[in-house]
Formats: structure tokens, C-alpha cells, sequence
């Protein structure tokens, strides 16, 4: 998250809303540690990462879905365990629990 | 586009990260209150925020502290007013709550002020150490030829241990490059004393077994000598500096995860050969 501040403190001072997906657990092979961070803003700019490139484009559809208030904050889970293996899974054949959620607190 | 809210909490939880200070962040993930907070510091101040339960929150924020110790991160499961044994968690709602640990970074002590610790200093700081170079010469422990060390101290081993030893522990490290026994035995013994969780010492095969009969003269044992990474690094055939530090660190993360890899110290023959 440390590595997030300056993106999301300039993006405050633009006023901009902020979305922050954090891996909370990850299942077998998993390229990044619980802990990991990712921040999207309403307007879709991107810092962090929560894999190795493989769920990034996916999250920042749920992260813009929550902004917009379609979906509230929750755990989402990436992984070939899920119907979506196909469109959004690792590669390395983990799964990673995801918890989204507005940096509004 | 509405107003972007105020962050309170987030503030003063950035502020902390900035500062190096030991944080966590507890969240709840699943549950009632998905998106409650609280942050939980080890200086003994009230945690900010709340989980919505006041013995909840002091549940959580007693297991935060135990998970920043630790320097781990993951996910607990607790009644809603904090209960965490089975029996108590029949027929309760089961609230999930993620707890985000920034513990200070490892530290890594490097003894020795030659041409391999600052190649060790560089790759030590990528993987997030602080790190300290010590020598006792003036002329070559100097800020200038180790710009990225956290700290350059002209001390013999003996005195820093003294003062400082307490702060290792098992995510810490020494390594000692000096190759000079004068030098080389107090610092084993002065990390052998501390819990620190890697020692490595520098030297070819030959300056290791000198250095072993001095270690057993002042009274090295072999639960001490267990604890030696001596020569220090994997056996990759390293050469140059910066390849030696890569060995050396390779060496601390394998013995942190246990991984059956091949140290110098377990090989015999020349080191480069």
C-alpha cells in the first residue's frame, strides 16, 4: 500500500474518488502476498498491482462498478475454480481472494 | 462526478506507512459491517475506528498486534462480538476480518566496509532491509562509499552488539565479510548471543576452517555453529560482488522458506571453481 500513496495523494487533491483492491488470501501459486494493493479512480487510472498482470484488467471493471455504486464493497475471487477461469484466471493456476472497496474512510 | 470523501482514518494510516511506524489495518470483509475499520497500533494507544463491538474490537485489535509481531497478513474469523472459540461460534453470524500488517523492515547488519558490502548493501535494500554497515577503520566506513546503507558505523562488533543486539530477531541478519579473525570472531559471537535469524560469515575454505578452530577456542559450540552460513552464500559459482550479494541474500530467503537449495557451507572444495 506504501507504494500506492503518492498516485492516491495526487489523485485527492484532483478530487478524485478512489477504489483500493487488496489480496486478502490466495490459494496454491499466487504471484502476489496478502497485502498487495491495487487503486483505480473513477476516471480509470490504475497504481499497484494484485498478480502478475493476469486479474488486473478485471478488477478495475469491479472497482469502477463499486464507485459507481452498481456493486457494494466485497470479497472477489479470481482462480480456475470459478466460471470465469477462462476469461480472467492465473495463469499459474492459483487462486487469489480479493476485497474491493472505496477509499472512503 | 460526486465529491471525493474524506479519509480520516486512511490520513492518519498513511501517515504511519510513511513514517515507518508499525500499523495494522483491521478490516471487516464479510459480515454486517463489511468496510468497518480499525487501526491498530503497538505504542499502546487507543486503535482508531471501530469493527461496530467493543469487544470485538479488542479481540481483533489484541491478534492485530500478534500478527504485526509477526510481520504476517491474512484473514480471521470471529463471532460479532468477538468470540473465537468453536463452541462459542455455533448459531453466530461468522464475521471475516482482514488484518493488513506493515511491521518495520527486517534489518540486516553487514560487517566488513569491502567492495562485496555494497553490492550486498544495494541488493539487501531491494528486498526491504535496513541496513547497517560496520567496520572498525575510520578511512573505510564512511557514508560516502555506502550511500545506500541506512546507517554506517565505525565500531568494533563487540559495542554495537552490546547496544543494539536486543533489537534482532528471526527476520534479521548478519553477515560478516571482514574475513579477519581479529574481527570475524566477535561478531559470530556477538550474533551467536542475539536471536537473530541468519549469520553468514565470508571467507574461502581455508579462512573458514582457521576460522572454526578459533570459534571452538573461545567456546563456540555446535548449536552455535548450526547457526553459521559459513563460508557464507548459495553455491551458484559466484564471482563478482554483486553476484556473491545475490548468493547471499538467495541463501537468507532459502533459509527462511526452507527450501532444500545448496549452501556453500553444506558443498566442499574450492568456492570457484
Amino acid at each position: 500500500m506504501k507504494d500506492l500513496l503518492p498516485d492516491i495523494e495526487r489523485w485527492r487533491r484532483d478530487g478524485e474518488r478512489i477504489a483500493v483492491a487488496r489480496v486478502v488470501d490466495i490459494e496454491g501459486s499466487g504471484p502476489r502476498l496478502p497485502g498487495a494493493a491495487m487503486a483505480v479512480t473513477e476516471s480509470g487510472e490504475v497504481a499497484g498491482s494484485v498478480s502478475g498482470g493476469c486479474v488486473e484488467g478485471a478488477v478495475v471493471g469491479e472497482a469502477l462498478s463499486i464507485l459507481d455504486g452498481t456493486t457494494k464493497p466485497r470479497v472477489v475471487t479470481f482462480g480456475y475454480s470459478d466460471d470465469e477461469a477462462f476469461a480472467v484466471g492465473l495463469t499459474c493456476g492459483g487462486t487469489i481472494h480479493l476485497f474491493i472497496e472505496e477509499l472512503a474512510w | 462526478m460526486t465529491t471525493a470523501p474524506d479519509t480520516p482514518l486512511f490520513d492518519r494510516y498513511a501517515e504511519l506507512l510513511r513514517t515507518e511506524t508499525p500499523v495494522a489495518l483491521a478490516t471487516i470483509i464479510e459480515g454486517d459491517q463489511t468496510g468497518a475499520k480499525l487501526l491498530v497500533t503497538t505504542d499502546g494507544a487507543e486503535p482508531l475506528g471501530t469493527l461496530g463491538h467493543p469487544d470485538l474490537d479488542r479481540v481483533v485489535a489484541r491478534d492485530a498486534i500478534a500478527e504485526l509481531e509477526a510481520a504476517r497478513s491474512g484473514v480471521r474469523s470471529y463471532g460479532p462480538e468477538g468470540q473465537t472459540t468453536p463452541e462459542d461460534l455455533i448459531d453466530q453470524p461468522t464475521i471475516r476480518v482482514f488484518v493488513e500488517s506493515h511491521a518495520p523492515p527486517p534489518q540486516m547488519w553487514i560487517f566488513g566496509a569491502v567492495d562485496f558490502t555494497a553490492a550486498l548493501a544495494r541488493v539487501a535494500k531491494i528486498l526491504g532491509y535496513r541496513v547497517t554497515v560496520c567496520d572498525a577503520r575510520e578511512v573505510f566506513a564512511t557514508k560516502r562509499r555506502f550511500p545506500m546503507a541506512d546507517a554506517v558505523r565505525v565500531t568494533w562488533p563487540t559495542p554495537i552488539f552490546d547496544e543494539l543486539g536486543a533489537e534482532l530477531g528471526p527476520r534479521d541478519a548478519v553477515c560478516i565479510l571482514t574475513h579477519d579473525p581479529k574481527f570475524d570472531v566477535p561478531a559470530v559471537q556477538g550474533a551467536l548471543a542475539t536471536r537473530v535469524g541468519y549469520i553468514g560469515v565470508m571467507g574461502s575454505r581455508k579462512t573458514h576452517d582457521k576460522r572454526m578452530e578459533r570459534l571452538t577456542e573461545v567456546g563456540v559450540d555446535d548449536d552455535g555453529f548450526n547457526r553459521l552460513m559459513s563460508p557464507i552464500g548459495l553455491d551458484l559459482g559466484a564471482r563478482t560482488p554483486e553476484e556473491t550479494a545475490v548468493s547471499i541474500c538467495a541463501e537468507i530467503i532459502a533459509r527462511r522458506t526452507g527450501k532444500g537449495v545448496p549452501s556453500l557451507r553444506d558443498a566442499s572444495g574450492p568456492i570457484h571453481s
